[in-house]
């Protein structure tokens, strides 16, 4: 797959919204939502994109499709940037499902007008030819024909965003982005929508750029994992390489705090981090972790480190990786 | 803890709505006790009756919800169901603290907190106001909000999502309550301020000895902070028992089916997850048996006719099941036991 084009890559991709500091004041002041994010997504593989509130994850996921335009950098779909695909055409390769699915399906049509509508919009197929897609479509998502004929409110989390899917398929994309498209589900739901989502990619051998805050989902389904602090990518690796040797101090603690569904290893090693999240607005200075980064040194505080390389093959942004790394084996 | 009586004694409760459709019951024959000091988690998923079961032990639920006769919830022997409002809410808030997953709604925006959880210490503990925000400050010392003195004037949006929860944390525990109902305290917090909630909660009741029901869908959070589980689907109970019992040997295909659906943080990843097949059915289109009958892989023609009681098992749990998973190892392998009809 390395030789092969990746079919979306971002370079230095950038998204900085304004916020004003006062009605009369002329000064203004810049939300640094994405700060320099790079990294490629290769036909067939799921990029897994994990962080917490406001780290830029869902801005990303919104400049990929094509719904946010960066402020800088930019994205190539299939080698050619954004900007020089007409909307249309972008829609067709290029689809998202949502984390709520109460305001992303209008609940005024019925869900077979609703998996239909992208068709009906590409001008796809006579009315025939588009119903028994439909059908197909609901089927693909296990959900049956009838189904069709009913409105988004008389179904369940787990089935509307069953449907959700149906109508990211319409067009049979090549990647998806799932933007914490199973965070609110219950989870055995959860599970059967992974699943779903792991069978299509199968079947249909598209992408998926997966966002959520849940590390464990994540892991399910990705094959490589963004790791995501304050705007900016902090560390990337093989879903494998990550987990099993994580190297920034910051993939470290949130690895470390996800709750282990084990009362046995309640009482394990734990890295919990001090205080708070600081605002994006005003990030700080040096390495953005630095405040709450349990190694940090003065060093730290100054210069912003930059991606690179580590031993295992993945990316990691630390000042500290080569003094750390024989530490972290000991350990 | 046999001994002493326990703190509170949920006996039977059934819980009612009448609907232009029919009768709904999202909580029905629902009977546990938490002792002193303990952290009991009860656990679902949505519409399981998780949140009713919390919120008629403070009298907090919907006014269209109503309780059956035989319904009783004995606080330290009184009848919290047949409390009069006034006395109810004497207990609210003194003798029973809570929290609620949305700090946002919980707490009064045109307030600032120190006044906010100040004036909740006057009222229930019947002491000035100076000194009730002096020892308002200290709670939220106590909660470890650092630069607390100054924080006291803060409205909640000055505060993140993770500082309010403090502040609630801070608010429910002020006047001494003996026991803290926690719904879904942590669910809308970030994975990492998550972890430092979860460890002060589990703080403070080593400090003051409280007992806590800890409502929550997170299978995760219960194994790191409950002593003891009741896992509910449907309005029932359908396993309970000590925590490590619960996660290493569930004997109810459905809390069996949760745990599996979880996908694992540590080894290798399975290409498919033992999903639980199947959607959690409407209350008004219950299945006549077993209510999980419908989704479970160990049913048999006497989970589809006659729904089984709550019984103690040998191994301790209390399950509601035909068939509970017995043997060691035997796990959901998703392999379809015939039926065994005895």
């Amino acid at each position: 797959m390395a030789q092969s084009q990746p079919l979306v890559s971002l370079k230095n991709v950038k998204k900085y919204y304004p916020v004003g500091s006062g009605i009369f004041s002329k000064k203004i002041q810049f939300v640094k939502a994405v700060d320099g994010v790079s990294f490629d997504i290769a036909p067939g593989e799921t990029v897994g994109l994990v962080g917490e509130s406001g780290c830029g994850k869902s801005t990303i996921g919104r400049m990929v499709v094509g719904l946010v335009k960066p402020t800088e950098g930019e994205i190539h779909f299939e080698g050619k940037p954004l900007s020089e695909y007409r909307k249309k055409e972008l829609g067709k390769q290029l689809q998202m499902i949502f984390q709520d699915t109460y305001s992303s399906l209008d609940p005024r049509m019925t869900v077979a007008d609703i998996i239909a509508e992208p068709l009906v919009i590409h001008g796809i197929g006579t009315k025939a030819e588009r119903r028994k897609r439909v059908d197909e479509l609901l089927e693909r998502v296990g959900l049956a024909s009838y189904h069709g004929k009913r409105y988004p409110a008389e179904f369940s989390g787990g089935q509307r965003q069953r449907i959700g899917i149906a109508r990211a398929l319409a067009l049979k994309p090549k990647l998806i982005v799932c933007d914490e498209a199973v965070s609110a589900l219950d989870v055995s739901i959860q599970a059967q929508i992974l699943n779903l989502l792991k069978e299509i990619q199968k079947d249909m051998g598209l992408s998926y750029l997966f966002i959520s805050h849940g590390i464990q989902a994540v892991k399910h389904i990705s094959d490589k994992i963004a790791v995501m602090y304050l705007g900016k990518i902090v560390e990337f690796a093989d879903k494998e390489e990550l987990f099993a040797s994580p190297r920034h101090p910051y993939t470290k603690a949130l690895l470390s705090a996800v709750p282990i569904p084990d009362p046995k290893l309640r009482n394990r090693e734990r890295i919990i981090l001090k205080g708070d999240l600081p605002s994006p607005s005003n990030p700080p200075a040096g390495c953005r972790f630095h405040t709450r980064c349990p190694v940090a040194t003065e060093r730290c505080r100054q210069a912003d480190p930059p991606l690179v390389r580590t031993s295992g093959g993945g990316l990691a942004a630390c000042l500290l990786l080569e003094d750390q790394q024989p530490a972290a084996r000991a350990n | 803890m046999s001994t002493e009586a326990p703190l509170l004694e949920v006996k039977h409760l059934t819980a009612y709505i009448k609907t232009p459709k029919g009768e709904i019951r999202p909580v029905q024959d629902v009977s546990f006790s938490i002792g002193r000091g303990e952290i009991v988690a009860l656990v679902g998923e949505s519409g399981s009756g998780k949140t009713v079961t919390s919120l008629s032990i403070v009298g907090l639920n919907a006014k269209s919800i109503k309780y059956r006769p035989e319904s009783s919830i004995l606080f330290e022997g009184k009848d919290l169901l047949k409390l009069p409002e006034k006395e109810l809410r004497k207990i609210r808030g003194r003798d029973i603290g809570m929290i609620f997953q949305d700090p946002m709604s919980s707490l009064n925006p045109v307030h600032p907190i120190g006044k906010q959880i100040a004036e909740s210490i006057v009222i229930h503990r019947k002491i000035g106001y100076a000194k009730a925000r002096q020892k308002a400050l200290e709670m939220l010392q106590k909660v470890r909000i650092p630069d607390a003195e100054r924080r006291l004037n803060d409205y909640p949006h000055q505060l993140s999502g993770g500082m309010r929860q403090r502040v609630m944390i801070a608010a429910a525990l002020a006047c001494g309550p003996k026991l803290l109902i926690a719904d879904e305290p942590t669910t809308a917090l970030d994975v990492t301020i998550q972890a430092q909630i979860l460890e002060l909660l589990k703080e403070l009741q080593r400090e003051t000895g409280i007992s806590i029901l800890l409502i929550t869908h997170d299978l995760g959070v219960v194994a790191e902070v409950a002593d003891r589980v009741i896992v509910m689907y449907c309005g029932k109970i359908v396993e309970e028992g000590e925590v490590g019992r619960i996660f290493e040997k569930p004997l109810h295909p459905y809390t069996r089916g949760l745990l599996d659906s979880i996908p694992p943080l540590h080894g290798s990843s399975p290409e498919k997850l033992k999903a639980i097949p199947g959607v959690v059915p409407n209350l008004l289109e219950l299945p006549a048996g077993c209510r999980f009958s419908n989704r479970c892989f160990r049913a048999s023609q006497r989970c589809f006719e006659r729904e089984p009681d709550l019984a103690r098992h040998p191994s301790g749990n209390l399950v509601s099941c035909w068939h509970p998973l017995e043997e060691e190892g035997e796990k959901a392998d998703g392999a379809k036991s015939t039926a065994r009809l005895s």
